[in-house]
């Protein structure tokens, strides 16, 4: 008999070895793509997050090829152009990417070398899934990971349009979309994500949301002691707080940091899109198309008459005495 | 030969005792038709891109993947197809003093006394809004759609651009859907003009009394010996 796999609450600790049943499912989802009423889940997991302390983070790319590995991709070899990017942006086959900024400090003209691994934020209101036509092609589950479901994806590229972190990318080859999963596969057998387990300096770290919140506000405090007074977690609450959040040294300007955005939120545009425009624009063509049906069926029909006709004769038939022609 | 204001040119009367008209010829009919089957594909298709309720219809494509390809590519022949009929009948659909004439009668026209609506061309006031709204949102729905057409175009647009193109392609769209379905309404209570586009004629009777003007114009260029 085999036991479902617990909960991680870290990437450190080394998984159990002996078989065990997934746990995380199709009932643990919460919200679904293009699906209103889904049944209530079985049970609540508890929130979970990645936690990324930019100011622990060397550099050394160490979490993007164990990315690459362990969802195995390929990303394409590319040529190097002077940045220390590579791949440039993050592609279908590649959910991670560190990104590197070189900041003058004006107050205290220090050089200073802001990396970010940049991914998906799984967004506790994800702008990708609000956008999805596809039925349950992008998921979020109780623990707050949201996860695209390669099967029901068309590559329409609208998750494109509603991310609010330019984070998907849809494969040239599959016309399907890509984006980190958080490693909900591994989550599911009981660890934490690769990129978490292969860094070294654990500048990611994965838990509980609590426990990464707990522990964020630690490494901020400590930052702030070595003079980092902007010090601060990056959860942004407009799009209801983020379940791979950043310790930023300067918290108050996160677009320093490789143009994170400062205050994101699911576009108007496309709340009005997928909102207002939705439901009266089907309302209007439904009513239309069945007032039209109606009134078809019952209302009077504008007929020719008979003596129209003879009129028509009789317009032609002196128009052509009057021209002589025939 | 006298010159054509109501009418276009391969418009003429077809036959005497009954009266045909001849309105569009073949090859018009053929491009309308083409663009009507562009245009419900991309009415299905799109609807099930649109609104979840519908998602069922991409049933009819062979999926959601078959939709999402076949989607733009109608839409390009739609836009191809439109064109050439906007070539061929722009210049009849050119607003005249008597369209607003023909606007403030609408209630007449509709509750069965046109005699006291003003005699018009080949077009009434409603068609040629039709005909305007058609092109005006074609231009728009292919505007936008290009933008955002993942496949070829995934970096035309910047992002933020591709949400107003998509807002702007889905409200264009409905619009595109009630002047649809205004026009296929307006031709099926107005008994006689299906054939218009079928056969290609239509009855005296049917031109005196909605189309009076280019009856006219056409009974006085003579018989059926038009050369055109």
């Amino acid at each position: 008999m085999t036991d479902r796999a617990p909960q991680p609450t870290t990437a450190v600790a080394n998984p159990p070895v002996q078989p065990m049943e997934e746990n995380l499912g199709a009932g643990d989802v919460v919200r679904a793509s293009a699906m209103a009423d889904l049944p209530p889940p079985d049970r609540e997991l508890t929130k979970v997050a990645k936690l990324i302390d930019v100011s622990k983070c060397i550099g050394c790319k160490a979490c993007q090829s164990a990315c690459i590995e362990w969802n195995d991709t390929h990303p394409e070899l590319e040529t190097n152009v002077g940045v220390y990017e590579n791949p440039h942006d993050l592609t279908p086959e590649m959910f991670t990417l560190m990104r590197f900024t070189e900041y003058e400090n004006p107050e205290t003209s220090d050089l200073e070398w802001l990396i970010r691994k940049d991914g998906c934020m799984h967004c506790e209101d994800p702008g990708c899934l609000k956008a999805c036509p596809a039925p349950g092609a992008i998921v979020q589950y109780s623990n707050g990971i949201v996860d695209f479901i390669h099967d029901n994806c068309i590559g329409c590229g609208y998750c494109v349009t509603g991310c609010p972190f330019n984070i998907p990318r849809i494969s040239k080859v599959t016309h399907k979309s890509y984006k980190c999963t958080l490693c909900s596969d591994r989550v599911a057998v009981g660890q934490g994500p690769a990129c978490a387990k292969a860094c070294p300096t654990q500048a990611i770290v994965f838990g509980t949301k609590d426990d990464m919140k707990a522990h964020a506000a630690e490494r901020i405090q400590d930052l702030k002691s070595r003079g980092y007074e902007n010090a601060g977690l990056y959860d942004p609450e407009g799009v209801g707080g983020t379940h791979v959040m950043y310790v930023l040294h300067h918290a108050d300007k996160p677009s320093l940091y490789a143009n994170l955005p400062d205050e994101p939120r699911i576009s108007p545009l496309v709340e009005t899109w997928k909102g207002a425009t939705k439901s009266i624009g089907l309302a209007a063509m439904g009513l239309a198309a069945a007032g039209a049906l109606l009134h078809g069926l019952f209302a009077r029909a504008n007929r020719v008459s008979v003596e129209d006709e003879w009129d028509a004769a009789e317009l032609v038939a002196r128009s052509g005495e009057g021209k002589d022609e025939q | 030969m006298t010159g054509r204001t109501f009418s276009a040119p391969g418009d003429h009367l077809e036959k005497q005792d009954p009266i045909a008209v001849s309105r569009y010829r073949g090859l018009t009919r053929i491009n309308h038709w083409i663009t009507a089957a562009a245009l419900v594909v991309l009415l299905l298709s799109g609807l099930a891109l649109f609104h979840p309720a519908l998602f069922f219809l991409t049933g009819l494509f062979g999926g959601g993947q078959t939709t999402r390809w076949l989607h733009p590519l109608a839409g390009l022949l739609l836009t191809a197809s439109f064109a050439l009929l906007f070539v061929q009948m722009w210049r009849l659909n050119l607003p005249r003093r008597e369209d607003v004439q023909w606007a403030t009668h609408l209630g007449d026209y509709l509750s069965g006394h046109e005699e006291r609506v003003p005699e018009v061309g080949k077009y009434n006031a409603g068609q040629k809004v039709v005909f305007w709204a058609m092109a005006g949102l074609i231009l728009l729905l292919v505007a936008s759609g290009v933008m955002i057409w993942e496949q070829y175009f995934p970096h035309l647009v910047s992002i933020p651009v591709r949400r107003t193109a998509m807002l702007v392609h889905s409200i264009a769209a409905i619009l595109a859907i009630l002047v649809f379905i205004l026009h296929v309404y307006a031709a099926i209570w107005t008994r006689g003009s299906l054939r218009a586009m079928t056969r290609g004629t239509v009855t005296g009777g049917w031109a005196w009394k909605h189309h009076r003007k280019w009856l006219r114009e056409l009974a006085g260029r003579g018989g059926s010996g038009s050369a055109e």
